[in-house]
């Protein structure tokens, strides 16, 4: 077994436990801390699939920014177990019993799907990923929807400090 | 790795984020739950990017084929930003309104 399949059973199990610990954690804080151990598992993912540029900005934009946002949300309100809304047992078993139809569905459908037999992710090589050649598709072919997306994050800064100062 | 592996992953994953919105109340731990299905989807569009560019590498070698898959989940990390900055100081408005987290009581949509 290679190096690369190790990896990415580690990474792929890594993901998986850390997003059941999501839900499976009462305290909201440890919740922030698990989803932050996904991100990390994403971004090996990424890592592994030679996307650096996503690598960087997964970890920088989603652990570094947002779930510090979440963390200090949490903490500012002073959310902990105590605190913390429980649905009745049969609501939490009614939702995962839809959770796994939704589940069981999607997985068939892809075994079924004959296109994509045979086709595999191209693992470490390839250098679409790269900055070099993400940043002049980003500022040649696609300068207007960046530039979009800057008026959308000045549009949104605003609407957080009015929310916010209300 | 075959293509099938990224896809299970993603699914699951997916179905996980599912499962929390489904079972929780809190409404923070519902939006971190939604969080998890878009990098759920974020994975899934670089694995086929990926997929894509190895069937045309194999014609050319200097190929720029699915470039545009990393570039769509670069605008999809920017517009969930925005989203989380929006969502959490609606979040921190509705707690001091009404001193708690939990979606049952804001399922009125008053006051």
């Amino acid at each position: 077994m290679a190096i690369t399949h190790i990896i990415f059973w580690f990474l792929t199990a890594l993901a998986l436990v850390s997003a059941l610990m999501v839900l499976l954690s009462k305290n909201p804080v440890y919740s922030v801390l698990w989803l932050i151990a996904v991100f990390f598992a994403i971004s090996g993912h990424y890592i592994l699939l030679n996307a650096q540029f996503l690598a960087i900005v997964n970890m920088i934009v989603y652990a570094g920014a947002i779930m510090v946002l979440f963390l200090f949300v949490i903490m500012l309100m002073n959310l902990d177990k105590e605190t913390e809304p429980q649905k009745d047992i049969w609501m939490k078993i009614a939702a995962v019993i839809s959770g796994g139809c939704l589940l069981t569905q999607l997985v068939s459908l892809v075994k079924q799907a004959t296109e994509m037999t045979g086709k595999t992710a191209l693992l470490k090589t390839g250098s679409i990923g790269l900055i070099e050649n993400l940043g002049k598709a980003l500022f040649s072919d696609y300068v207007v929807p960046f530039e979009i997306s800057s008026v959308l994050f000045l549009s949104a800064m605003v609407g957080a400090v009015v929310i916010g100062k209300k | 790795m075959p293509i099938q592996y990224y896809i299970y992953l993603a699914l699951s994953l997916f179905s996980i984020g599912v499962v929390g919105v489904l079972t929780r109340r809190n409404a923070i731990i519902i939006f971190m739950c939604i969080e998890l299905m878009l990098n759920a989807t974020n994975l899934l569009l670089v694995a086929f990017s990926k997929m894509h560019h190895a069937v045309a590498l194999a014609s050319n070698a200097a190929t720029q084929v699915g470039i545009e898959g990393q570039l769509f989940v670069f605008f999809i990390m920017v517009v969930a930003a925005a989203e989380v900055s929006v969502g959490l100081a609606i979040i921190v408005m509705m707690y001091r309104n009404t001193h708690s987290v939990d979606i049952n009581f804001l399922n009125r949509l008053k006051n």
